[in-house]
């Protein structure tokens, strides 16, 4: 056996052994399991990590899982430098959450069942994380799915979060028809599903075109495509992000791990993964970037007049996200990761600073009945407080540096729609700016707007939620600092300041750049600028005089309509798909070809022979002589052809 | 010596007969004697028949006839009555038991 | 004449087939009072016979495609009928699920029949002997005769001890399958006649066919499969039985008899016509496709929750067809394993449907809602079976799906495409159902209810343990066909090549 089955197994375990036992004999102290075994797994993450930086890296099959005919694949597992960020991240976030979970679900009817799914999404994410070959990770991508789907519909009593639970599922499976397809169009290319083969080959295909449903298509073009369906289902990029805003359904802590810190970002993690079949393929990075860029404008707009505060961070999510796919797409892939890394931190932070709002008044989630928090919740606002300067892009925290690489590579990077998505990444730098301040003054500033009980009720978290909260505001402070722009380490004196892009180029190679340093400091200073701009003009409206947003959405009714209602992407959905879905089965399957058509056929024969024996049934009189006057006919007829032929 | 077709000619016409009998007449009875005559048409050409041609397995297939007849008409009779008993009639075109 | 070649020593066969229908003479000597002896004969023997079928898994030789546990007997000489029977890597499986599954369906009817418990038991026995019949004969006289004695029981569980529309489901159970069985008959008879007057299949298999003829008789013992798998448009019997008939009959009908159609196109069809089943690939591959489709999007309208399952089944039995017709490894052995799986899950997911039956008497999803609060072992065990179901990772479902629709794709794109699209529809209605059903707030019908007693737990356990036994390892299953499936498709794919220029110049001149 190898240590580093340890980081998998040890939360399938906790998970067995919680769902197992969970109601009779472990009950109130399932977190011990699970944190236990979680944290079992961070240890030997980082132990992982010690060694991937020593340049060991693992590449090894446990056993074989399906083998039929040619088609051969076995569970493996890859240790690179790209899993060890990731195993690095998940298992950091995953025990954070756990420890924070302990206070938040205090008291709830199903706490062994909620750790025990926490546990198995840990021990999921890790799967697909680790996987060797495309088959292991389409197992890991459903397993956090089905996860995703038991957690967002963890208060299952409630119709609105079996729901939300069952969309994020369905609207998941959609991306995984095109992600299924991709993985057995790379096995009849490439006659595997492993990694290196399938990477090495590639470039050789790559200029082939293959004839797929009629139509000749490159072959890399046709892959990376299909790939990328299962990425922007899993990661919620338009079409297919109706399902995140939903997934707030879910507790809190779920929120923050797997509808932010981790599963989402699994998509951007297949797009970094693949990147050999995605830089092989223009039309695919172009995509990938434009779905990006258009995700992150569309979601960032939208949460500017939500008043969900946690729908709010879910649409900053999507936002990110598209920030990911955006950096991908341009070929940036080491600021996408980077992105990712230290998004993981600072949007946890900010779900499970909502989580403690939210414990505080007692499940509100309306910001416009909160208010003033400040002085009842000193930790919760500090740390929502650096979150947001950290996502806003405020010089020196993680999101800074994160955020201005991507906006950097996009702009100095060769893609041809890299000037037009730098463009809309600085705006959304902006917008996020403002929804984030405007989150934080209406939440925690001014006046309490809520009841009276409520404002009786307000109170500081348990120690077991603010401690992961500082922990994580170390992250989201402190964790951009691996990736520090040459350009500024020169200036503050650090020699090969970005050691994360140097760290990952083994797997992700290094993004081209073409650009002046007078041009990278404008860059980075029109990114602050919005940045700032963003957090000033939040400040005026929500701090100053509260009149303005209110005198906007009257003047601007139209578009604060379309924004509140999401584009009625949801609607659209509902009449286009599922409405005519539902009603072709009602009423022309059920109600014409199986009704009428088939059954009519087949009851239709019976029928009919009964209806000629009707008819022939009339032949027999019952009248003696009748019978007799038709066989003496008969004889006559006989007789006659014996003597006349 | 009277003629072969003689015969066959009174064996054609009494069997003819009987056909016409049973096919108009309603009355049971009158059918069942028709029946009868049909039978001794066939008996009288089977006689002929074995006398034209020296062979007397004719007769012997005629006494079997008769036999026959007499306990088809034994039997006959017999279900005609259990029949009247039920319907009070002999009348044909009334026994439609067996309409479709 | 006689011989028996098995490493074993003993009829291994003869034995499994004939120690169920001796169970159920042995049953007919008791005094039909005394229910609780009735119910402890048939599990004792139903779990014998299961115990005594473990041998073919471990015993079974998967080196090799030849015929194992072989018995030969003669039994009417003077037309050349023979006792032959006989188990390669196809039909192994489906003993062992016939088996397997007798004892649940009998753990299952403990409570719920009350009524004439003798009877029903008597045919569960039988029915099982008959079920083990027909995946071991490799006599055509033997195989039909096993094939209609099928028919008798199943025509009984639905009209004695089914629903309220018992009769008109019985009848047309009953009518649906002797029609195409009566055109298979005809065509045993051509072939036997063809052949010089022998009904031994494997001698039949060794021969070849003109093309001509090969079309028909396909079509004739197509009908006779069609109908057993159900395949589009002659489905609509399978619903109605299902509804209609008692938990256990679901069961059977689900896990094992509508089994025998694909297992019929893969042991006859393949391998007697292969040229006529070339030729007929489009078409078929349409028709399991339109399945697919069709029953996935027709289960979401369903109010009725045996009904709903009975469609998915279409949709189901869609893939195994399909995967069938794509001959080609991954399609051949993910049909083979899809079939399995669909036994399991299927066949569980009814167990679990008599379950909850028998408490409400109900089977309309609208009557359920929140039963998870209720019952929350139960709604573990459902959702495991859903998940399966759906095709989730790790559940044996997926293994099957997967290759079915990677065979698919590779025979024709439009296939597999088509055909995973049955995915996405079914993860809709199995999610909506389990959510009608299990979630969102309790429905004062359900609120009494008690959660599952071990007998049921019982029942519901081997099919866990092989959802994810099939899942997560599949090896030992998929094991079972290399050999036989690679056999198979040589036979298919290396026909005489005459005869397939023969079928394109028909094909053009159609065109």
């Amino acid at each position: 056996m190898n240590y580093y089955l340890l980081i998998p197994f040890l939360p399938l375990t906790a998970f067995l052994i919680n769902i197992l036992f969970g109601k009779k004999y472990v009950q109130e102290r399932a977190h011990w399991v699970s944190i236990l075994a979680v944290a079992g797994s961070w240890i030997v993450a980082v132990f992982t990590l010690l060694k991937v930086l020593k340049g060991e890296t693992v590449n090894e099959d446990l056993y074989t899982w399906v083998l039929s005919g040619t088609f051969e694949v076995s569970v493996g597992f890859l240790i690179d430098q790209l899993t060890t960020v990731m195993l690095i991240v998940v298992t950091t976030c995953s025990t954070l959450i756990h420890i924070y979970s302990v206070g938040y679900m205090h008291g709830d009817k199903g706490y062994y069942r909620f750790f025990a799914y926490l546990s198995l999404f840990t021990f999921c994410m890790l799967m697909l994380v680790m996987a060797n070959n495309f088959l292991q990770l389409y197992f890991g991508w459903e397993g956090v799915g089905l996860c995703s789907y038991f957690l967002i519909g963890y208060y299952f009593n409630k119709k609105s979060a079996s729901d939300a639970g069952k969309k994020a599922f369905i609207v998941n499976r959609f991306g995984d028809f095109g992600f299924g397809l991709g993985i057995i169009v790379i096995f009849l290319t490439f006659g595997t599903i492993y990694y290196e083969p399938v990477f090495t080959q590639i470039g050789g295909v790559a200029a082939q075109t293959i004839s797929f449903l009629g139509y000749e298509v490159n072959l890399a073009t046709l892959i990376a495509l299909l790939l990328f369906c299962g990425a922007i289902g899993k990661s919620a990029q338009m079409p297919l992000h109706v399902w995140l805003p939903d997934a707030m359904e879910g507790p809190t802590p779920v929120s923050a791990l797997i509808h932010a810190a981790t599963m989402v970002t699994a998509g951007v993690f297949l797009l970094a993964r693949c990147s050999p079949i995605f830089s092989l393929s223009e039309p695919a990075m172009v995509v990938a970037a434009l779905i990006g860029a258009i995700t992150s404008i569309f979601a960032a707009t939208i949460a500017l007049v939500q008043n969900d505060i946690k729908r709010i961070i879910a649409y900053s999510t999507l936002s990110q996200l598209g920030y990911m796919f955006l950096a991908c797409g341009v070929g940036a892939y080491t600021a996408g990761i980077f992105h990712l890394y230290t998004h993981a931190f600072f949007k946890a932070l900010l779900f499970l600073c909502a989580g403690s709002v939210m414990h505080a008044m007692a499940g509100e989630l309306d910001l416009q009945k909160m208010g003033g928090l400040k002085k009842y919740m000193p930790v919760t606002y500090a740390t929502m407080f650096i979150a947001s300067l950290s996502i806003s892009g405020v010089p020196g925290l993680a999101g800074f540096f994160s955020k201005d690489e991507i906006l950097w590579l996009a702009y100095a990077g060769p893609s041809p729609v890299g000037k037009f998505v730098w463009a809309i990444g600085t705006i959304v730098a902006f917008l996020t700016a403002f929804y984030s301040f405007r989150l934080i003054f209406l939440t925690f500033h001014g006046e309490f707007r809520g009841t009276q009980k409520q404002e009786h009720h307000l109170h500081e978290s348990p120690k077991s939620m603010t401690v992961p909260l500082m922990l994580l505001t170390i992250g989201a402070v402190a964790s951009g600092w691996v990736g520090i722009p040459n350009l500024l380490g020169e200036v503050i004196g650090i020699e090969h300041s970005n050691w994360f892009s140097g760290f990952m180029n083994p797997v992700l190679g290094h993004p081209e750049a073409h650009g002046t340093h007078a041009e990278e400091w404008m860059l980075m200073g029109i990114s602050v600028l919005a940045g700032l701009g963003g957090i000033g003009l939040a400040a005026v409206f929500y701090l100053g005089r509260r009149s303005i947003p209110v005198l906007l959405a009257q003047k601007f009714g139209f578009i604060y309509r379309i924004l509140w209602n999401k584009y009625y992407v949801d609607e659209l959905y509902s009449h286009t798909i599922v409405r005519p879905t539902l009603w072709i089965s009602q009423n022309i399957l059920m109600g014409i070809t199986d009704a009428k058509i088939i059954e009519l056929i087949v009851n239709g024969v019976p029928r009919a022979i009964g209806g000629v024996s009707q008819h022939l049934r009339k032949v027999q009189t019952g009248l003696l002589q009748h019978y007799a006057a038709i066989m003496a006919t008969g004889a006559l007829i006989i007789g006659a052809w014996i003597l006349l032929r | 010596m009277v003629p072969l077709n003689w015969y066959l000619m009174l064996s054609t016409v009494v069997f003819m007969i009987g056909v016409f009998g049973f096919l108009t007449r309603k009355n049971i009875i009158i059918m069942f004697i028709s029946v009868e005559l049909m039978l001794n048409a066939v008996n009288i050409s089977l006689v002929s028949f074995s006398h034209f041609l020296q062979d007397l397995r004719g007769h012997i297939l005629v006494f079997f006839i008769i036999t026959v007849a007499a306990a088809e008409a034994a039997i006959g009779l017999a279900l005609i009555i259990a029949l009247f008993r039920n319907k009070t009639t002999a009348h044909v075109d009334e026994m439609t038991e067996m309409k479709g | 004449m006689e011989h028996i070649t098995n490493n074993l020593g003993y009829p291994i066969l003869s034995t499994l087939i004939f120690l169920p229908i001796a169970g159920a003479v042995l049953l007919l000597f008791i005094r039909r009072s005394n229910g609780t002896l009735i119910k402890w004969i048939s599990f004792i023997v139903s779990v014998i016979t299961f115990i005594l079928s473990m041998p073919l898994f471990t015993h079974f030789d998967k080196s090799t495609y030849t015929m194992q546990f072989v018995e030969k007997h003669a039994w009417i000489p003077s037309w050349n009928v023979m006792y032959y029977v006989g188990l390669d890597g196809i039909s192994v499986l489906f003993v062992l699920l016939s088996t397997l599954v007798t004892i649940l369906c009998v753990l299952i009817s403990w409570e719920a029949i009350r009524e004439k418990t003798k009877e029903f038991y008597i045919s569960i026995l039988i029915m099982e002997g008959a079920m083990i019949g027909v995946f071991c004969a490799l006599d055509f006289m033997l195989f039909y005769l096993f094939w209609e004695a099928m028919l008798i029981p199943m025509y009984l569980l639905i009209g004695v001890w089914g629903g309220p529309k018992r009769i008109y489901a019985a009848v047309k159970f009953f009518l649906f399958t002797l029609v195409g069985s009566v055109l298979m008959l005809v065509g045993i008879v051509v072939l036997y006649f063809y052949a010089g007057k022998t009904f031994n299949i494997l001698e039949l298999m060794s021969m070849t066919y003109p093309y001509t003829m090969q079309v028909w008789l396909f079509w004739a013992f197509f009908a006779a499969f069609a109908v057993k798998v159900p395949m589009f448009p002659v489905h609509t019997w399978l619903p109605d039985a299902h509804t209609e008939a008692p938990t256990a009959g679901s069961v059977i009908l689900a896990a094992v008899l509508i089994k025998m159609g694909a297992y019929g196109f893969l042991r006859f069809s393949l391998p007697l016509f292969p040229e006529a089943s070339k030729a007929m690939t489009p078409a078929m591959l349409v028709l399991s496709v339109v399945a697919i489709v069709y029953g996935a999007v027709i289960c979401l309208m369903q109010t009725d929750l045996k009904r709903l399952i009975a469609y998915s089944s279409v949709s189901h039995m869609g893939f195994v067809t399909l995967g069938i017709f794509t001959l080609n490894t991954q399609g051949v052995e993910g049909g083979i394993l899809q079939m399995i799986n669909h036994g399991i899950v299927t066949g569980a997911l009814f167990l679990s449907i008599g379950i909850i039956y028998e408490r409400t008497h109900t089977r309309k999803i609208a009557d359920y809602g929140g039963v998870a609060t209720v019952m929350p072992v139960y709604a573990a065990a459902f959702m495991v079976f859903t998940l399966a179901s759906i095709g989730l990772p790790a559940t044996n479902g997926f293994i099957g799906e997967f290759l079915i629709i990677l065979g698919g794709f590779a025979a024709r794109q439009w296939a597999g495409v088509l055909a995973a699209t049955g995915i996405i529809i079914g993860a809709g209605y199995m999610l909506w159902l389990y959510q009608r059903v299990f979630f969102m707030e309790v429905n004062p019908k359900v609120a009494e209810l008690s959660d599952i007693n071990g007998r049921e737990f019982l029942a519901l356990i081997p099919m866990i343990i092989l959802i994810f036994w099939i899942g997560v390892y599949p090896t030992p299953f998929l094991g079972f066909m290399h050999e036989t499936v690679s056999h198979l498709l040589e036979r298919v794919n290396t026909g005489s090549g005459m005869e397939i220029e023969m079928a394109k110049q028909i094909i053009e001149s159609i065109k």
